[in-house]
């Protein structure tokens, strides 16, 4: 296992995901001898995990059962402990193709905060990319190294625990592309020219107002960068559910009444009368979708 | 600046690379080829003049061939010029241009870049100095657009076509939206190393984002339908050589067969078409004796001699490509056989619903699977079946809504545009 690389079978070590229902997803250290508690019962790591097949059906104490899933950013992303406002799938998908990033980039980003993005990051710039991220809390910075770690990703990670306004990313000339989510991304955005590669890359500034998002473009702009825009992404999910639409009844046909001969003679009709009709369609959710934030992108030219 | 020769050559362009040209957000495919005349935005010209210049160059189209642009024009055109408050006392009579449409023509003959055609415009206008600073950029940004002549020369990407196919030929691709691409490539946790499968009617763009976020490492499996996959959109994306190694291609028509387990993909027996060479090669000497000794046969056996020929080598080409053609088959049934795929992802104008039953067994157990249609009454009897048939877990079914905003430079310009629906779901076994 590790968040870059499939394998079929669960080992000790690995971190799954096990999947409760609906929405409802937790991460889970394997460890021999260790247990799990969950609402459907005790999960006993070294009988129902270790050795299992990722996908697995893993029936627990109380009779209930859950699935054992491979980890991916996306559930991860979904299930992760959060010590910040972390990014969500859908931003982190506009990121990652807005940023042009594939196996092989190299990646500055700030902040780190609960890693969400990262994972996301590190799964595609695999296997000879890297991600330089820096993270001003010190705890956070830590924790975040561990959990990369753990997650065998460390190998393409650098974790640097520093203010990126005052002291940049750490490095120089070597990024495809650089990613701000920090609350004033305008002092990080000659930080990030720097750690640019020369030939050129790109550039993202997540901000959740409008007015960061106008300084933000206003550096860039100041800083040399072109093809400065800004989007936001919703995502909407449809409740897909069978509903059932009830059919007015305006009373007897009264044409039947037109030929009284013809009518007496047929026998009276016994088809009985259709009361609703049933489809299949989905309905919008209860709430519109949240606003996360804004997306501002940028191309570095060739300097 | 000291240019290192060999570390830049790279982003240099190159005889017979796959580009993009691109005007502000209007986007164009092509390949660099010598002596190859391209139409882009009503303009002719030669691609001849980029090759040796760097990526991201823009060029200006003189008489039909490119020359880097000289100067990074900056907007001087309202520099420091006088502008008014509002538009009360402006009226729109028409008669604001001096310069009529035949003195603009001269303009462009003398060879004028568009910059200069738009300065002579805003001197002959009447009007402009009254207009506000946002109608004057709005007012230089329309002509920009209409006497402009530049184009930059970009390096495709999935971002960069997907955005050119959409603003383009949406039809080509079922109408499939980058951001929504986006989603999916995400969603379905494409990386590199693992193996993919696809099912693409939309030009080969879906497949070409594949390969491009798996880096030409791992396989990914083109499921196509009728006789010959669909790669169009694949090849603008200009990956090197190594990428195709990665890439197969297994035609629908024999999923059932392969899940049957009665396909049948050996080589049939060589010898036959050897046999049938030689007899060909036979034929062909019994005529050329023929010839020889013309007091038996006529001269136009020559003619006939010529056509055999042909046909000999024709017919031997083919069978070399049948056999090729047998070969990949057999090589794509293998990593298909084993119905452990790690991904699949489907964006196609087939009813969605048996494209995913046919396709879903070829999935290995916790895997992802994405599912994108044009319309979603499809999409929602994919659901319902799937949730009938179980075996997947995390079914959502979901649009997204992409808005631009335009919070830098003047004009205030928010778009707001419909997604597409797609599905997305892990497959448990």
């Amino acid at each position: 296992m590790s968040f870059v690389e499939y394998s079929d079978f669960i080992q000790d070590g690995d971190v799954a995901i096990v999947y409760l229902g609906h929405e409802s997803l937790m991460p889970v250290k394997v460890q021999q001898g260790a247990q799990t508690q969950t609402r459907y019962g005790v999960i006993r790591h070294s009988t129902d995990l270790i050795g299992q097949r990722y996908g697995s059906k893993v029936t627990c104490s109380k009779g209930g059962w859950v699935h054992v899933l491979h980890p991916t950013p996306e559930l991860w992303t979904v299930s992760l402990p959060h010590r910040t406002q972390i990014l969500y799938t859908t931003d982190i998908a506009t990121i990652t193709m807005m940023l042009e990033l594939k196996p092989g980039s190299v990646v500055c980003e700030s902040g780190t905060g609960s890693g969400s993005l990262s994972h996301a990051i590190l799964r595609t710039i695999a296997p000879t990319g890297h991600l330089h991220t820096v993270e001003f809390h010190q705890q956070r910075a830590e924790k975040a190294a561990e959990e990369f770690k753990e997650h065998r990703v460390d190998h393409l990670v650098t974790v640097r625990n520093q203010d990126v306004c005052q002291d940049g990313f750490g490095v120089s000339g070597v990024a495809d592309a650089v990613f701000l989510d920090i609350p004033s991304p305008w002092e990080a955005v000659k930080h990030a020219k720097t750690a640019m590669k020369r030939q050129g890359g790109r550039v993202c500034s997540f901000s959740p107002c409008i007015e960061q998002v106008q300084r933000t473009c206003e550096a860039l702009a100041d800083q040399g960068f072109e093809e400065i825009n800004t989007v936001e992404v919703l995502l909407r999910v449809h409740d897909v559910r069978t509903v059932s639409l009830p059919l007015p009844d305006f009373g007897p046909d009264s044409s039947a009444q037109t030929e009284p001969d013809a009518a007496e003679k047929a026998p009276p009709a016994s088809a009985p009368v259709q009361t609703s009709v049933s489809l299949k369609t989905t309905t919008p959710p209860r709430e519109i979708p949240g606003h996360t934030g804004y997306l501002t992108f940028a191309t570095k030219p060739r300097t | 600046m000291a240019d290192n020769g060999d570390e830049d050559s790279q982003y240099r362009i190159k005889q017979g690379d796959y580009v993009v040209l691109k005007r502000g957000n209007i986007f164009k495919a092509v390949q660099i080829q010598p002596k190859k005349k391209v139409i882009f935005e009503k303009q002719w010209f030669f691609l001849d003049g980029a090759v040796g210049n760097f990526y991201s160059t823009t060029f200006e189209i003189v008489s039909g061939a490119l020359q880097p642009q000289k100067l990074k024009n900056t907007d001087s055109f309202t520099d420091a010029k006088e502008a008014g408050t509002d538009n009360r006392n402006i009226v729109d009579d028409g008669k604001s241009q001096k310069l009529t449409r035949d003195d603009i023509e001269d303009l462009k003959e003398k060879g004028l870049e568009g910059q200069e055609i738009i300065q002579h415009l805003i001197d002959n206008s009447s009007t402009f100095k009254d207009k506000t600073e946002y109608a004057q950029d709005k007012y230089i940004k329309k002509k920009k657009k209409k006497y402009e002549n530049t184009v930059t020369i970009v390096r495709p990407s999935c971002r960069i076509l997907a955005m050119m196919y959409h603003g383009r030929e949406p039809g080509k691709i079922c109408h499939l939206r980058y951001d929504t691409l986006a989603q999916m490539l995400t969603l379905a946790n494409i990386h590199a190393g693992s193996k993919v499968l696809v099912f693409d009617t939309c030009a080969g763009l879906v497949l070409g984002a594949v390969m491009e976020r798996m880096g030409g490492y791992g396989s990914v499996i083109q499921m196509y339908p009728g006789g010959e996959p669909v790669r169009a959109g694949m090849e603008s994306f200009g990956f090197p050589a190594h990428f195709h190694d990665m890439l197969h291609g297994f035609p629908i028509c024999r999923v059932n067969a392969l899940l049957a387990g009665t396909l049948d993909t050996t080589a049939k027996d060589p010898s036959a078409g050897r046999a049938c060479f030689f007899f060909s090669l036979l034929k062909l000497s019994e005529m050329f004796i023929a010839l020889l000794f013309p007091e038996e046969t006529e001269k136009l056996e020559f003619k006939k001699i010529f056509y055999v020929f042909v046909f000999v080598l024709q017919a031997q080409e083919r069978l070399v490509k049948l056999e090729e053609k047998r070969k990949k088959l057999a090589a794509a049934a293998a990593l298909l056989e084993g119905r452990n795929a790690d991904g699949l992802v489907i964006a196609s104008r087939f009813h969605p619903c048996p494209v995913v039953m046919g396709l879903l067994p070829f999935l290995a157990p916790s895997r992802p699977f994405v599912v994108y249609s044009q319309y979603k009454e499809p999409l929602i009897e994919c659901y319902n079946k799937l949730k009938e048939h179980g075996g997947a877990v995390s079914l959502r079914l979901t649009d997204t809504w992409l808005r631009h905003y335009q919070s830098f430079g003047r004009s205030n310009v928010s778009l707001k545009t419909n997604g597409h629906d797609k599905l997305a779901h892990l497959k448990v076994t």
